[in-house]
């Protein structure tokens, strides 16, 4: 193999799977070692700089960061980065005067279509810049699905209230109750630039027989939220079944279980292990007393001359063809009927452009969607941008925050007349961590701490109003041990091949077994020749240039501690631990500035 | 000196031995010796070779004397018995507790000071007397605990950290381990695992004296031009006669090197040695011989390294002294003090 090129910006990124895995490339291990210091406040801003919404998503998030959690490869769980996440907004002092300043107007303005997480990262990069930002919406007030869908238990108001004010108090002109019916008239209106980020809005329907005749008692679900949000809807029947197996079913279930519903049930065509809803999603609505049953594909509402009495199901089960793709056939066994007085309908959402006339210049393609670049999410009308669900369909909101950055360079690109399709590098710092002979400016003593739990608030006291947050967060010494459990990833193991004098203190004293000296090879065959076996392929091998004796360095990435013990026992400095941050671009940060890091 | 004790977590892919075990559980504790030292080396080999053989630890007694060397039982096979004795009297504690308790295996570890200077004669009559251990040096020709004084086992014309150059004449181990009539004598580089441990594993499987001398670097004091005990020094001037696996238990040995490179070595023990030539004239089964090679490479300056010398066929100090198969610590009072009618019977036949 080649010698690794460290300096590609990709190449420590990838060693913070953290980093790597989440959309938006929030700098993880930096914030979570903040927050062991107790400097909450630095911490928030970091991941306020990078997904907008710490204490929402601090709640809310999928947390594609945790499956790529490197301690979920050394034990069972990994850390709870996440719940860190909203620890700092629980934490943090006012933070009001570290945000932007509204600045003097460049006489830019850009109109935004919808007021939830797209819109809103949109509006919060450009506002600063002196962009007039104008955001439209049709719900009273801003944060979109945020406000609308997820359930108050989860995310009380007043976090969103929170949130989305640090982003109208730049500047941003929020027009509340006020739909966009026309792309054609918004057009008319002149904008410079146009963001659509109008969300997912309309849940999939049920069409089996009986749905008109049961349709009082038949819900969709997210359109039912909604309604419970805006208090709209406050009771339901006792015996309530959800059909759907994803997020919004289990938000529907729980939200039944406050409003009456004694006996509710979700009820899923696929096996338990596919559900779509994220695992603690579905731990949360068993732990409320709701069972979940799979493999059931729902066939009939059952009525009494209207008046819905259950749901007929037919019972099948998984097959595996040669591909390996699952198939549900029918079991050949009778069908169920389960009784219930509503049923909600979570069955998936879909995009919906109604507004959006034919000749705007914004094509579709077969599937409804509009055509949207990627990269700049430009649109076919060169000044119309789409991100967020209503870009590529239902995703999360930290997806919705990472596309808004993207959009909004590409706006500001296009508005300072650069070309968008140019997107400049990353920023990246690197620097060694050494205070001493072993000494660290980072705690390299791994904690044995198995994952910590966050305490819940009292399940009867919690079932009783349906505005009562049920996670309580965590304290600040749960806090702080499961911020010792990161493994500090972004500090990186920099080999110098120049010093090394091959006398193999690193490899006796890695408790991984990570690091092996051996023959060069092509990477197929030095992965056989390391000295533990390589379990994941997708993780590099750090090779070194020839050494004196003519071998190579091969660190295999997958497992190690970052505990900095290689650096420790090298007796020449050939090892060192240097912690690698980088910035993604945004916009108003086109070129690569020297700014202070915070740690 | 690290002050952080090592990490609990393990590879996952970790391969376990006969009994289960990782070779992590053959560590000891964190090493407190400068970084970078060849010992560390050494203490890793130690515990790689145990978890290969799948030694039970309980079954292994640690025996050392005082130097950095004898520092180093610490660091591995944690949960074994160990005995830290006085300096140069490695080889008299050792003897007494094999002669107590046959059953164990007895790991010596000493260094250049404790074996060549102040326990010169004690290393001298522990190999004379055939005790059945794994006598091990770490040798790295100075006195680093004392901040870098040459060893007797030190080069005469080598130089010292401070450009001194060595005027004393070196005793080579080696050469007096075979003298003395070691039934097993190597010598081995901490920086080469690959010959180092199976190397161990062999000794380990000897019934008799086994003494192996490693040429340890001592990065604080003996890496530097002009010494000839260091990373650079030993590299260039390595001259290794032949290659060794251990193959443990009793399948037959799949051998698909050219005919007459490789000979296999049965022990008493029943593991065998597949020994591949290097030198095709080197036989490890000629003490003359290998005495007259040893002598003829030190001349120019060459550092012969692997199994230099093997009886397989050799006996210990208990076959000498015709002890019980029993050990003497395990026999009861009733077997140690027949009673008046046996003392009677014994006087009369003196009489």
């Amino acid at each position: 193999m080649k010698p690794t090129d460290i300096a590609a910006p990709d190449y420590f990124h990838k060693v913070v799977d953290c980093q790597w895995a989440c959309p938006a490339h929030t700098p993880v291990p930096e914030y979570i070692r903040l927050i062991a210091q107790g400097r909450y406040s630095d911490a928030y801003m970091i991941n306020w700089k990078s997904n907008v919404f710490p204490g929402i998503l601090g709640r809310t998030c999928d947390r594609p960061c945790e499956p790529a959690c490197r301690r979920g490869r050394v034990e069972e769980t990994p850390v709870a980065i996440c719940r860190l996440k909203r620890v700092a907004a629980d934490f943090k002092d006012d933070i009001t005067h570290r945000l932007p300043k509204p600045s003097a107007k460049n006489g830019k303005r850009v109109a935004f279509v919808g007021g939830g997480p797209a819109s809103l990262t949109v509006a919060r990069d450009l506002a600063p810049l002196g962009y007039h930002c104008t955001v439209f919406d049709g719900d009273p007030e801003a944060g979109g699905m945020m406000r609308t869908q997820i359930p108050k238990f989860r995310l009380p108001n007043s976090v969103i209230d929170e949130e989305t004010g640090y982003i109208l108090n730049l500047g941003v002109e929020f027009k509340g109750g006020h739909r966009i019916e026309s792309m054609k008239a918004l057009l008319a209106e002149k904008y410079d630039a146009i963001f659509v980020g109008s969300g997912a809005p309309r849940g999939r329907e049920l069409d089996i027989p009986g749905r008109k005749e049961a349709a009082a008692h038949v819900h969709i679900g997210i359109d039912w939220l909604s309604s419970v949000s805006f208090g709209h809807i406050d009771k339901i029947g006792k015996r309530v079944i959800v059909l759907g197996g994803g997020n919004t079913a289990m938000d529907c279930c729980r939200t039944a279980r406050r409003l009456g519903g004694e006996d509710v049930k979700v009820v899923v065509r696929s096996g338990f292990e596919e559900m779509k809803a994220s695992p603690w999603e579905k731990e949360d609505a068993i732990h409320e007393d709701i069972p979940i049953i799979n493999f059931l594909v729902p066939v009939a509402f059952v009525h009494d001359n209207g008046k819905l009495t259950g749901v007929t199901f037919q019972k099948v089960k998984a097959e595996y063809d040669a591909k390996g793709r699952r198939n549900l056939v029918p079991s050949g066994e009778p069908d169920q009927t389960i009784e219930c007085d509503d049923v909600l309908v979570a069955v998936g959402q879909e995009n919906a452009f109604p507004w959006i006339e034919q000749d705007c210049g914004i094509e579709f393609d077969k599937w409804h969607m509009p055509k949207v670049d990627p990269k700049t999410f430009v649109s076919t009308n060169p000044k119309v941008f789409f991100g967020g669900d209503a870009a590529f369909g239902p995703k999360n909101i930290i997806w919705a925050v990472a596309q808004g950055h993207d959009a909004a360079l590409s706006i500001h690109k296009l508005l300072s007349g650069e070309d968008i399709t140019e997107r400049p590098l990353p920023e990246v710092h690197v620097s060694s961590q050494k205070m001493g002979i072993h000494e660290w400016s980072y705690d390299n003593d791994i904690s044995n701490d198995k994952r910590f739990k966050v305490p819940h608030r009292d399940k009867v006291i919690a079932l009783k109003d349906i505005r009562t947050e049920v996670e309580l967060g965590y304290d600040v010494k749960l806090a702080l041990g499961e911020a010792e459990r990161c493994l500090n990833c972004d500090v990186q193991t920099v080999f110098s091949t120049s010093l090394c004098i091959e006398c193999d203190a690193c490899v006796d004293i890695c408790p991984m077994d990570c690091i092996t000296f051996t023959e060069n090879g092509e990477e197929a065959d030095l992965r056989q020749y390391l000295k533990a076996p390589s379990l994941h392929p997708d993780q590099d091998l750090y090779v070194s240039s020839d050494l004196k004796t003519g071998r190579v360095m091969v660190k295999d990435e997958d497992v190690c501690l970052h505990c900095g013990l290689c650096a420790e026992r090298c007796p020449t400095g050939a090892w060192d631990m240097q912690k690698y941050l980088i910035e993604m671009t945004q916009a108003g940060s086109a070129c690569p500035t020297k700014s202070r890091s915070a740690a | 000196m690290t002050y952080i004790a090592k990490p609990k977590f393990h590879h996952p892919g970790l391969k376990k031995n006969e009994l289960g075990y990782t070779h992590r559980d053959y560590e000891g504790k964190i090493s407190t010796l400068c970084a970078g030292c060849g010992h560390d080396s050494i203490t890793a080999s130690i515990i790689e070779a145990c978890y290969e053989l799948s030694i039970e630890p309980h079954r292994v007694a640690k025996i050392s004397g005082i130097g950095c060397s004898s520092k180093t039982p610490d660091y591995f096979l944690g949960n074994s018995h160990g005995f830290n004795s006085v300096h140069g009297r490695m080889p008299s504690v050792l003897t007494g507790a094999n002669l107590a308790n046959r059953d164990l295996i007895y790991l010596g570890v000493s260094g250049d000071g404790d074996s060549a200077s102040i326990g010169f004669g004690q290393f001298a009559h522990s190999i004379r007397r055939g005790v059945n251990m794994t006598y091990i040096v770490e040798n790295n020709g100075v006195y680093g605990l004392t901040k870098g004084q040459f060893s007797a086992t030190a080069d005469r014309g080598s130089k010292s950290k401070k450009g001194v150059t060595n005027t004393d004449n070196a005793i080579d181990l080696v050469a007096i381990a075979l003298q003395l009539g070691a039934t097993f004598v190597a010598r081995s580089f901490s920086g080469d695992k690959a010959q180092l441990v199976p190397l161990i594993a062999a000794a380990i499987g000897h019934k008799g004296a086994s003494f192996i001398d490693v040429i340890s670097p001592c990065i604080a004091f003996n890496n530097h031009a002009g010494s000839t005990k260091s990373f650079d020094y030993v590299r260039e001037h390595n001259d290794a006669v032949n290659r060794l696996d251990v193959l443990v238990g009793r399948d037959p040995i799949a051998v698909d090197y050219a005919p007459g490179t490789v000979q296999v070595v049965e022990q008493h023990d029943g593991s065998k040695i597949a020994l591949r030539k290097i030198d095709a004239d080197y036989d490890p089964h000629d003490r003359l011989g290998a005495q007259t090679f040893l002598a003829r490479h030190a001349a120019k300056g060459q550092i012969v390294t692997g199994l230099l010398y093997v009886d397989p066929d050799a006996d210990d100090l208990h076959t000498h002294l015709n002890t019980v198969e029993t050990p003497l610590n395990t026999l009861e009072a009733d077997t140690l003090c027949p009673g008046s009618a046996a003392l009677d019977k014994f006087n009369a036949s003196l009489r």
